[in-house]
This record gives structure tokens, C-alpha cells and sequence, in this order.
């Protein structure tokens, strides 16, 4: 019994040692060596400031201001609305507004809940409505209609910070980016073929569109949002 | 449903057994003392760590004595878990360990995570970037996601021991064991597999949170951190606890459609190496062939179930107007909670797989599966984590369940029954009768105070919205309390995870408090869950340890053919079909059944 209860805090106070510090401190510094860029989130800067990690999806909305021109807030949480000179990336259940990297969260909303539906069908409006022009009246990509829009663009991601968008959803939205930035929809697509990653070794995942590479990369086309 | 789906699924199971084959062969060399190639690197650290620990390797212990060490060295280190939770924001914790200057878990969250990270199940009652310090990530949570890995591993050692020995009443040295377990097994996969990860895009650092300006005028905030070496043990040692609240879902912890599938070859891989190791320890690789077909076979058709199901997409899609088909650019299905990346086969697939192991990290929303999507990891929670299982938990549970198959088998063709060349008597089986029925005791009472209680309810997030205020009226709140309660009794650890979720996400921040209902109910689950099936265990392998070996007679039923497989199946399938049906049928089938909505 005494054995037992030396033994275990000596080995107790050993293993949070060789496995507490050692280990992450060898790993993290091995990386930090060996990996800077990855083990770093994979930073993007723009004229030397940081503009996003390439691994975290982004709300590219921009904020809603309210009459007297303050930035409309809801429970700390500034309110937005989609830029439509951008691919927005999917639906995200974050507290504190879509995408926040700072505390990852799942919807949790089950698969026959009436709050589900809701969700599904409001999304499907606001896509809708991003994606019709608003001084014709007219959907940007023709033919666009409920059935066939991706499910990706409509469900909530699982971490709440997807970076990537099916090719499907993007190809739509290409449509609309075309329109607003008077670009031909053949650059648009070659830019999104450009920035979709490819299953692994071939068969494992989805294909996936960068949404902020590529939105960087229509800036740099276009010189700026424009 | 895709080719591709359907290839990830097949070139899983192909690379799994292909790696676990070799590292089953090693594990069997490690434990019977032989010399393997990493002697020569981790003989002396070996020997260094007997003499620091003051322990003699050579004294093999009874079953008792083996039970001894083992809880006394998990009391220890719960007490010492419990103490870093409580001292998170003391004054001699360093700033850069705690950039964000996170408070303490209260009391009760701190009980169940300390209880949580000890017994292998990493249920989580807080959200990682928001509540632990890096300090408390280290040398708190991941210390006890190697040792928890290591106690599990141990005992399905010691009980092979058990049923393999010859003579006297040894079962091994605890001690030795767990040290063999760190240095020869989990040390090198995990170094090798956390910088794999590392160099595809898993974060590695101490830098604070990134405060990004995104270039549509908004700032976003990035949680960082040392992730790798937390995530690399998390998945080798079947833990599952992420360093991140949406766990393999986050980038930083699973960043792509390739880390997505290494990451799912990590988790299964020592499960199914500790089924060769069996074989090869029993002097008859057939025995382990026979039981890893078993798994193999459930393991695939609970793949298959989850696939379809999730493929075919959720009736809250369909009611909103959505085609859930395959179309040019998108595979469609229920997107509901899955990543773009990993799709509808890599999230189904990681799902079962964290689901028949106790691992319990998820890449996607359980809470969000369809309704026989859902059932699917019930399903599997409900066969005790015997498919696969965790890291020495699958292996020992399995084998009471052969020894109550070989029973059965036995009174069915009217002979004494016997394995491998032992008797078996009724001490045996009343022994592993309570180690099998103790797991699903515990599940379906908890979930029965935790449904029947007010204080139980209050954790509930799916409130209905058409049945009445109280949110028990939704098989979907039934199915979050009813899964919480089976996952920490299988020591899972993934969860329908709105239950209690929802009440703190800023479990470590000023002001934040826990459910004691959950926190303390989930706490006494997971342990009693743990360690009795562990006694029980250990106890089967000293009464098997002593018994006489009687070579194999005409009448003998063998344990290593097609005819076992399908009797253990029937078993394993019986057993849990008669305790938890009547459950299941309330929660995920009900919903898997109707088109409706609550």
C-alpha cells in the first residue's frame, strides 16, 4: 500500500514532467523549426498586415450601420450583411457573429427539428437574395432555384469555421462576382478551379473552394474590391 | 453516395489491418520482454524509470495487487488533474501559459473534467479555446490522455496474461507495463504522428490568440495553441477530448481531406493491433484472426448504415425545399454540422469510428446525424465498445464477451465449456456476467434520474417548439440526455452536443457556472463505468491465471473459426439488443422512422 502510493506520485509528478513539458515543448519546437508556416495557423498577410489564416473560414459581410451611422450590434456581436463583390463562405453557428475563430461551436440543430427547417429555409432566402441582381430583378446565375442549391450553401458548418465551399455553391456565386465586378465568368471559374483543393491521395474528402484565397486573388485581379 | 465514398471506405479497413497486422506482432514482443528494434533507444530510459519509480520489474503481481496500483496510481492522478483545473488562474501559473488569462473551472465542471480525462472517456462539459489555459492543456490534459491510454492498454494485457498462464497466480507487473505502454507503444507513434500533422497545418505553438482584419473591414479572433501534441495522443490513446471545442472538426485540429483520413487510421490503429497481439500471445493467430473478423464485420455494416443514412440527407432539408442528391460539384446529403473537406463519407466514417472505440472526437455534429445516422453511434455505444473499442478497454471487453460466448456454446451442445484449453467454472462467468452488464447499468440508470428529474432536464437543449415547454417531449431531448449518459458510461466521450452545451460555452470564465445535476452524475457514471469493469477484468484473469491447461479433445468447441464469429456476433448483438431497445426506440429510431418534425 505505501509502496503503491510513493511509486504513484513519484511516477505521477515524472510522466506530467517527460509528457507535460517535454513532449509538447519538443513537438511545438520541432514544428515551429521545421513547419513555421503550418504550425503557425498558416497566416496570410496583405501589405503586411494580418488578413486571415487560410485553414479559418471568414465572414466576408460587411457591417450594418444603423441611421445615426453607428455599426449596429446585437449582444456585442456586430451585424452584418453578405459584400456581394465576394464569395461568401457557408452558414456558421458561432457565438458573437459567423466565424468567430475564437470559440468554435457547433449549430446542434437535429435533423427533425422545426428549428432546423427554419434555419435551412432562411438561408435559402438570403442566398436567393444575394445572388439576384437587384436592379433587373434577375438571378445572376439563370435558372438558379431552391432545388438547386448546394447543401452546403444552406447548412451550418461543424466547426463554425469552414474555409471551403463545394465547387457547386461556387460556381453559382461566380455567376453574381462576374456581374459586379465586370469580369468574363470563364477568369472567375479559372480562379476557383485554381483555388480548389483536391481529395486526399486522391479518393479521401470532398473537393473544397478556398473562399478567402480565392476572394484575395479577385482583389489582386481586379485592383481591390472595386 | 460517391465511388470515392465507397473507396475511402474499402481502402480504410484494407490500410488499417495491413498496419495493425506488424504493430500487433511488435505490441506481443514488447509485452513477453524480447527484444524489438527501439530497444537499443529506450532500454536505458527503461531501466532509468524502474529505479527513479522504485520498482522492481521482475516481481510479477496477483490480480489483486495488479487492481492495487492501478487505482491507487489513477486516484493520484485525478487528485493531481483536479488541482491544476482548480489552480488555472493562481498566481504562479506564467502569463504566456495563459494569454488569455482564463479563471479556474468551477467545482462541479472540474470534478467531471478530472474524472473525464482519468477514465479514457474526454466527455466535455466546456469548450477548450475558451476555458483552459495552455499551461493546464499540457501538463494537465494531455499527461492524463497518455496515461488513461496506458492504464486501458495494461489491462488487456494482464488479462491475457491470465488466460494464456500457465502456472501461479502472476498476471504481470503494473508498473512495468504501463512503463513498456509510454516508452514502446504510444511514444513513437505519437511523436511520428503529431509532426505529420504539424507539417499538413495542425497549429504547434504558444503565440496568444491572432487578432485578424479581414478585408471587409471586419476583425476576427483566432484561438492558437499546442495542438499537435495533444491531438496526435488524443487520437492514438482512443481520448478524444479536443483541444479545441469543435474537436476534429476545427482546421487547426484537422485541417484536410488527407489529415482527415490519417487521422481516422490513428484512432483504430492500436484497437485493432491489440486483436493480433492477442492472437499471437494465445500461440494461435487464428484466435485473433477470428475475433478481429467479428468487428471487422460489425464495424463495416454500421459504416455502410451511417453512410446511406446521412447521404440520403435529413427531413428538416427536405421540408425546407433542398435537393439533397449528388449533383456536378457537391455530394449533397445532410450538411447539417459536417465540414466541406472531409464530406459525407469521411464524416460518416470518422463518426462510427470514434464511435465503436471510445475515443468520442468527432469531425461533425452527432446532434445533427439523421435519425438512423444518429442510431448508428448509439448502436454502437450500445454494444459496450466491444467493435474495435479503446486502447485496451475494446480488447478486454470483448474477451468476457467470448468467454460468455463460449459458455453459451458450450450449454448448448451440452459439454463443459472450455478456452483455450481452460475450464471454465462458475466463478469465471458470474464475473464477466457483471463486467458486461455493469457499463449498461449504469447508462440506462443515470439517463433514467438525469429524463425523470427537473434538475436532469434543465441540461437539455433541443426544446420543442410544437409538443408543450418541457423539452423531454422530443425524441430528440431524450436522445441527448440518453447518449450523454451512454457515452460517458462507455467512456466515449462524444455527445449530442447541445446537452448541457449550450449553458457554457465560457465554462473558465468570471461568472460561469456548471450544471451540478450533469457535472456530478456524468462524473459518477464515467468512473464506476471505468474501474468496476476493470476489476472485474483483472479478477477473471487471476481466477484463469492459476487453471490447469488440458490439451484440446474431440468435443472441444473452437474458438478460431466462421462458426465462433457468428455466435459471438449473435452475442455481442443479443446482449445489447435486449437492454437497450426499448431505449432506442424513443429516441434516434422514432426519428429515423418519420418525417416529422418537432
Amino acid at each position: 500500500m505505501k509502496n503503491n502510493i510513493v511509486t504513484s506520485i513519484i511516477g505521477i509528478v515524472v510522466f506530467t514532467v517527460l509528457l507535460g513539458i517535454v513532449y509538447p515543448l519538443a513537438i511545438t519546437g520541432v514544428s515551429q523549426v521545421a513547419f513555421p508556416g503550418d504550425s503557425n495557423g498558416q497566416q496570410i498577410h496583405l501589405d503586411g498586415k494580418l488578413v486571415g489564416s487560410k485553414l479559418i473560414g471568414q465572414n466576408f459581410g460587411t457591417p450594418v450601420l444603423e441611421k445615426n451611422g453607428k455599426v449596429k450590434e446585437v449582444k456585442g456581436a456586430v451585424v452584418t450583411e453578405p459584400d456581394s463583390r465576394y464569395f461568401q463562405s457557408r452558414p456558421s453557428a458561432t457565438e458573437g457573429g459567423a466565424d468567430n475563430a475564437a470559440a468554435s461551436t457547433f449549430s446542434n440543430h437535429g435533423p427533425n427539428s422545426v428549428k432546423t427547417k427554419e434555419a435551412d429555409e432562411e438561408n435559402i432566402k438570403a442566398y436567393l437574395e444575394l445572388n439576384m441582381n437587384p436592379t433587373t430583378k434577375s438571378e445572376y446565375d439563370p435558372g438558379l432555384t431552391v432545388a438547386k442549391i448546394p447543401v452546403d450553401a444552406v447548412n451550418s458548418s461543424a466547426s463554425g469555421l469552414d474555409p471551403e465551399i463545394s465547387p457547386a455553391n461556387a460556381w453559382i456565386q461566380a455567376h453574381r462576382i462576374a456581374a459586379v465586378r465586370r469580369l468574363s465568368l470563364a477568369t472567375v471559374d479559372g480562379l476557383i478551379a485554381k483555388y480548389t483543393s483536391g481529395r486526399g491521395l486522391g479518393f479521401s474528402g470532398e473537393e473544397g473552394v478556398n473562399v478567402l484565397e480565392l476572394n484575395l486573388a479577385l482583389d489582386r485581379l481586379t485592383g481591390g474590391a472595386g | 453516395m460517391t465511388f470515392a465514398g465507397w473507396l475511402t471506405i474499402v481502402l480504410f479497413a484494407v490500410i488499417l489491418t495491413a498496419l495493425a497486422l506488424p504493430l500487433g506482432s511488435y505490441m506481443a514482443k514488447v509485452y513477453t520482454g524480447k527484444r524489438v528494434f527501439l530497444s537499443p533507444v529506450f532500454g536505458v530510459p527503461e531501466r532509468f524509470l524502474y529505479r527513479l519509480l522504485r520498482v522492481d520489474p521482475e516481481r510479477g503481481q496477483d490480480w489483486k495487487s495488479y487492481a492495487k496500483s492501478l487505482i491507487i496510481f489513477s486516484l493520484a492522478g485525478w487528485l493531481v488533474l483536479y488541482a491544476i483545473l482548480r489552480t488555472q488562474d493562481a498566481f504562479f501559473v506564467p502569463h504566456a501559459l495563459n494569454p488569455l488569462g482564463y479563471h479556474s473551472p468551477p467545482w462541479n465542471v472540474s470534478f467531471n473534467i478530472a474524472s473525464s480525462f482519468m477514465t479514457n472517456t474526454n466527455w466535455q462539459f466546456y469548450s477548450g479555446e475558451t476555458t483552459m489555459s495552455y499551461l493546464t492543456q499540457m501538463i494537465g490534459l494531455t499527461v492524463q490522455n497518455w496515461l488513461s491510454a496506458g492504464v486501458g492498454i495494461v489491462v488487456a494485457v494482464a488479462l491475457v496474461r491470465g488466460i494464456i498462464g500457465r502456472s501461479g497466480k502472476s498476471i504481470g507487473n503494473f508498473w512495468q507495463d504501463l512503463i513498456r505502454t509510454i516508452l514502446y507503444v504510444l511514444a513513437p507513434l505519437s511523436v511520428i504522428t503529431a509532426i505529420v500533422l504539424a507539417s499538413q497545418g495542425v497549429i504547434a505553438n504558444f503565440t496568444t490568440y491572432l487578432t485578424v482584419h479581414t478585408i471587409t473591414g471586419l476583425t476576427q479572433s483566432i484561438a492558437m495553441g499546442p495542438v499537435a501534441s495533444q491531438h496526435s495522443i488524443m487520437l492514438l490513446g482512443t481520448n478524444g477530448g479536443g483541444f479545441f471545442n469543435t474537436n476534429s472538426a476545427h482546421p487547426f485540429e484537422n485541417p484536410s481531406q488527407f489529415t482527415n483520413f490519417f487521422e481516422m487510421l490513428m484512432v483504430l490503429i492500436i484497437p485493432a493491433a491489440l486483436v493480433f497481439f492477442y492472437g499471437r500471445m494465445t500461440g494461435n493467430r487464428r484466435q485473433g484472426y477470428a475475433i478481429y473478423a467479428t468487428m471487422m464485420v460489425m464495424f463495416l455494416g454500421a459504416v455502410v448504415v451511417a453512410y446511406i443514412a446521412e447521404a440520403h440527407g435529413s427531413p428538416a432539408q427536405h421540408a425546407a425545399g433542398l435537393h439533397t442528391g449528388v449533383i456536378n460539384g457537391s455530394t449533397g446529403g445532410n450538411m447539417e454540422g459536417k465540414e466541406q473537406r472531409f464530406g459525407i463519407a469521411g464524416s460518416a466514417l470518422f463518426d462510427v469510428i470514434t464511435t465503436v472505440t471510445s475515443c468520442g472526437a468527432v469531425n461533425s455534429a452527432i446532434e445533427s446525424f439523421t435519425g438512423i445516422g444518429g442510431a448508428v453511434p448509439f448502436a454502437n455505444l450500445s454494444a459496450s465498445e466491444v467493435i474495435f473499442g479503446g486502447v485496451g478497454t475494446g480488447l478486454y471487453s470483448i474477451l468476457l464477451y467470448v468467454l460468455l460466448a463460449v459458455f453459451i456454446g458450450g450449454l448448448m451442445v451440452g459439454r463443459t465449456p472450455e478456452w483455450l484449453g481452460k475450464k471454465l467454472e462458475a466463478r469465471e462467468i458470474k464475473l464477466a456476467g457483471l463486467g458486461i452488464l455493469i457499463t449498461p447499468l449504469a447508462a440506462l440508470f443515470c439517463t433514467a434520474l438525469a429524463v425523470a428529474s427537473k434538475a436532469g432536464r434543465a441540461s437539455i437543449s433541443e426544446v420543442a417548439t410544437s409538443a408543450g415547454k418541457l423539452g423531454i417531449h422530443t425524441p430528440q431531448a431524450f436522445s441527448e440526455s440518453f447518449y450523454a449518459y451512454l457515452s460517458q458510461a462507455n467512456n466515449n466521450g462524444s455527445a449530442f452536443a447541445g446537452y448541457t452545451g449550450f449553458i457554457q460555452p465560457n465554462a473558465g470564465s468570471l461568472g460561469s457556472h456548471g450544471i451540478s445535476f450533469a457535472d456530478l452524475l456524468g462524473g459518477f457514471d464515467m468512473l464506476l463505468a471505468r474501474y468496476a469493469p476493470i476489476l472485474f477484468a483483472l479478477a477473471v484473469a487471476g481466477a484463469l491465471a492459476g487453471k490447469r491447461v488440458t490439451p484440446a479433445g474431440l468435443g472441444t468447441m473452437r474458438t478460431d473459426n466462421g462458426t465462433f464469429v457468428v455466435l459471438l456476433i449473435g452475442v455481442i448483438i443479443l446482449v445489447g439488443a435486449l437492454t437497450f431497445f426499448p431505449a432506442l426506440l424513443l429516441g434516434p429510431i422514432v426519428q429515423g422512422l418519420t418525417g416529422h418534425l418537432y
